[in-house]
């Protein structure tokens, strides 16, 4: 396959920013994952797609809203009724999940190509998300695993926790720049890396 | 003013729109009784109260949802999803449940 453009490219430059002088407090980096896709599950079918996700992927998927789970290079959870965003490291992941996502079960839309996963990590991760967004970051309101869909300004983001100081951000590939151009301001107070 | 999500939990009115009158019920769609399709895209209750809405959460879950709200003091009381029995909200705020 050709290698994916990162829509960061003219904006994601490596090395310390902000006021990291006093230390850096988060790392933003793009995860850049080779498959992302959007599950949805037709009424009354959710718990044999959650099986299928857990055939292919592996993950065990709690049950609840917003529940997830990852083990760092493939990652699961809900954002809405019935439906779940699942990532994989590498490419590919649509192609698995044709047999067992059938037209009974539900549908599959491969959104690799249409989202970008920025990730930020570190002890003031939660501080630069609540200038954010509008939802509790705090560990027992927002646990390990799970995702939460919300948005910033006009822009649609999901937001998995896949660690107790980093979360996963997926936006939309055309507003990514931007979002990340804001990310960065917001991150100039604790001093943030880019990775 | 805050709504709670039942599946995103509380959440800024921003990330939702509102998409009317909860208690409008539309006719037949071969229907030819005029007077019911006058009621159905003219007439609203405009209650001063608890007010049947219809919400949804667009910057979220993207659920439709049955919303209970008082117009007089925007306090919400009863949030359920649209899908299902739409009279369920109105039956859970008379209940006394929240």
């Amino acid at each position: 396959m050709v290698e994916r453009q990162s829509p960061l490219e003219l904006e994601l430059r490596t090395g310390s920013h902000g006021d990291f002088e006093h230390g850096v407090d988060v790392i933003l980096s793009e995860t850049r994952p080779g498959s992302i896709l959007q599950l949805s599950a037709w009424p009354g079918q959710e718990k044999k797609l959650i099986a299928g996700i857990r055939t292919v992927t592996g993950l065990a998927l709690p049950d609840g809203a917003g529940a997830g789970s990852t083990d760092g290079v493939r990652s699961v959870f809900g954002f809405a009724p019935g439906k779940f965003t699942v990532v994989d490291e590498a490419e590919g992941l649509a192609a698995a999940f044709a047999g067992v996502v059938t037209p009974a079960i539900g549908t599959l839309t491969d959104l690799s190509h249409g989202r970008t996963a920025i990730r930020i990590h570190g002890p003031k991760a939660e501080w630069v998300l609540a200038k954010f967004f509008a939802i509790d970051f705090a560990l027992p309101a927002f646990p390990i695993g799970t995702g939460r869909s919300t948005m910033h300004h006009d822009v649609f983001a999901q937001i998995q926790r896949t660690g107790a100081d980093q979360f996963d951000i997926y936006v939309f590939r055309s507003f990514a720049r931007s979002f990340w151009k804001a990310l960065c301001h917001a991150s100039e107070e604790v001093g943030y890396e880019v990775q | 003013m805050l709504i709670t999500c039942p599946y995103c939990g509380p959440r800024d009115v921003i990330e939702f729109n509102y998409q009317g009158d909860g208690n409008r019920q539309r006719p037949q769609l071969a229907s030819q009784d005029l007077d019911a399709w006058n009621a159905y895209v003219y007439d609203r209750l405009n209650p001063a109260g608890d007010h049947n809405e219809i919400w949804q959460h667009s910057g979220g879950c993207r659920a439709h949802l049955r919303v209970v709200r008082n117009t007089l003091t925007h306090e919400i009381s009863s949030v359920a999803f649209a899908r299902g029995d739409h009279k369920a909200a109105m039956r859970h705020k008379a209940e006394g449940k929240s």
